[in-house]
């Protein structure tokens, strides 16, 4: 298509929204409702994923080994625990470096205090593996598996807050997920008849077009302009909101609770919009093409 | 140029509209379609411009069969046919000169040419003063010049006319015949269905009558068959 046809289109394609003005607005209003409740569901989602991401590191699993444990043994029960699906890092702990850890943490103000335990390690068989796991819900199967190996002597772990998030957060996706999809029918079905009124009204026109010899692409461009603008529209409109949202929350949060950045942190307007714009844009985009599309095939045959 | 052979169109089961038809039209030529009312001949134009399939037979035009031209195809084939109907069919809310320059502009014609052919069509169908004004504002036979030169302005070496006359008075009726064997005299192969029997007389022209779908009669320099 050459450039001077793709603007004619283009204008035709307002032409055709400004015609249609109701048909538009309801479109766009449902698409930009459709859309919110996506963009909203996503910052959510990445927040809580970003937290219990943050809990799940600090959820850590210590292993300490048997007194007669062999050096052999506790090395491959490292290599037993590397295999597991929802290992995540390990780490060996001396027990040198427990004393050294032990020392910092409870004779801080007192170093001469330790000095007394130079060269006789109380922790001496206190040396351990602490493991993190990138898949907190398999914990209680991966507790259970490691105390079963030979030369485990105990396991320490604490009971997560990880599982109750992630059941939470499957709800709220369940749900969000049915609302979503209710929102993008209707978005499509409301685009869809937006066009087809278009199409009504343009009806003699379009007989003549082709009659005259224009190419499909030149009769559905102007409507495939329309659907994408509906779309693109009820895309940029939710994100604005959001985003203003999205920065009052963050700043009001932060207010609220004093302190709250060390026990959770949000992720930044910048990295929850660098994904959602354009993902926004494209359902927008694409919600307008499917409706369009669909219309144009039943009622702008040759 | 046009060439049918034992083409046939039912719409549903019952007789066809158009019988097993067998038509040559040459290059330039002049050609009267008549008939009575349900006869087939729009039938007939439609299926020249594929806006309908035959049921069977074949038509060729342009060397092109038009049963092996794909869909996407067809554009290319309605270039080359301009079509003029009875009730004009202008675009109301545009005026003589859009109206015009709309044909141009639907097959992608630059903006130098549509500002030299759009003028160039209107003075020669005698509307270059009243390019401004809107179909409304018009009489019929100056609506149906518009209707005319936008058949025309893409230059299609083929102009079907649907009783081209059939809402003018005798007066315009005679002047838009006039403008269509100009546009023949120029090169144009024409083809004009018509009820108007004064004209088809008085034109001497080539006469194809058709009743039920057949062809009853097919005469050079012919009137309007008496028989039916
Ligand atoms: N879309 C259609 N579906 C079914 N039958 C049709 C259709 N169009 C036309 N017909 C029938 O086909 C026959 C021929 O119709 P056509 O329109 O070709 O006649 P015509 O010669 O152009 O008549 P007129 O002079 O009144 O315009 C008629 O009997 C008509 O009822
Ligand atoms: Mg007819």
């Amino acid at each position: 298509m050459k450039i001077k046809t793709f603007f004619y289109c283009l204008k035709q394609g307002f032409i055709n929204l400004k015609r249609n003005k109701l048909f538009t607005l309801a479109s766009v209003g449902t698409i930009t409702a459709c859309i919110f409740l996506i963009g909203l569901f996503y910052a959510v989602l990445v927040n809580i994923q970003h937290i219990v991401k943050s809990a799940e590191g600090n959820v850590c699993i210590e292993i300490f080994f048997d007194k007669e444990a062999t050096d052999e043994q506790i090395k491959d029960i490292g290599e037993q625990i590397k295999r597991r699906a929802e290992f995540g890092t390990i780490e060996y702990i001396s027990p040198e470096q427990a004393w050294e850890n032990y020392k910092n943490q409870y004779f801080a103000e007192d170093p001469e205090l330790a000095e007394g335990f130079a060269d006789d390690n109380p922790l001496a068989d206190s040396d351990s593996y602490k493991v993190t796991l990138n898949d907190v819900s398999m914990q209680d199967v991966f507790v259970d598996f490691v105390n079963d190996l030979d030369g485990v002597r105990k396991v320490n772990y604490s009971e997560s807050t990880a599982d109750t998030l992630t059941d939470f957060g499957k709800i709220v996706g369940f749900i969000s997920g049915a609302i979503i999809i209710i929102l993008l029918a209707v978005g499509i079905f409301l685009i869809s008849n937006t066009i087809m009124i278009g199409i009504t009204v343009r009806k003699e026109e379009i007989g003549i077009m082709k009659l005259m010899g224009a190419k499909d692409m030149f009769v559905r461009a102007p409507f495939m302009v329309e659907g994408v603008t509906i779309g693109i529209i009820g895309a940029l409109i939710p994100m604005g909101v959001l985003y203003i949202i999205y920065k009052k929350v963050i700043v009001y949060i932060l207010e609220q609770f004093n302190g709250i950045e060390n026990v959770m942190t949000l992720l930044s307007t910048g990295e929850v919009f660098s994904v959602l714009l354009p993902a926004a844009l494209i359902i927008g985009g694409g919600i307008g093409i499917i409706g369009s599309v669909i219309t144009m095939r039943k009622h702008l045959r040759v | 140029m046009i060439d049918l052979q034992n083409v046939s169109k039912a719409y549903a089961a019952g007789t066809p509209a158009v019988n097993d038809m067998n038509i040559h039209i040459d290059e330039g030529e002049f050609v009267f379609i008549v008939g009575d009312s349900g006869a087939g001949k729009s039938t007939l134009i439609k299926l020249l411009l594929k806006e309908l399939e035959p049921t069977s037979g074949k038509i060729v035009i342009n060397g092109k069969e038009l049963k092996k031209i794909k869909r996407k195809h067809i554009p290319l084939l309605r270039r080359d046919i301009g079509v003029v109907f009875q009730d004009f069919r202008l675009l109301k809310d545009r005026n003589v000169y859009e109206n015009v320059e709309f044909a141009q502009i639907v097959v992608e014609s630059p903006k130098e040419v549509r500002k030299r052919k759009v003028p160039a069509m209107l003075s020669m169908v005698g509307l270059a003063e009243k390019y401004k004004s809107y179909p409304h504002e018009l009489s019929g036979g100056e609506q149906q010049r518009v209707a005319i030169a936008r058949a025309l302005v893409n230059d299609p070496p083929i102009l079907l006319a649907d009783e081209p006359t059939g809402n003018l008075d005798p007066k315009n009726a005679w002047e838009t015949m006039k403008l269509l064997e100009e546009i023949n005299k120029r090169g144009t192969t024409v083809i004009v269905v018509t009820h108007n029997k004064e004209v088809v007389d008085a034109m001497k022209k080539r006469v194809i009558t058709i009743r039920d779908g057949h062809i009853v009669s097919d005469e050079r320099k012919g009137g309007y068959s008496n028989e039916n």
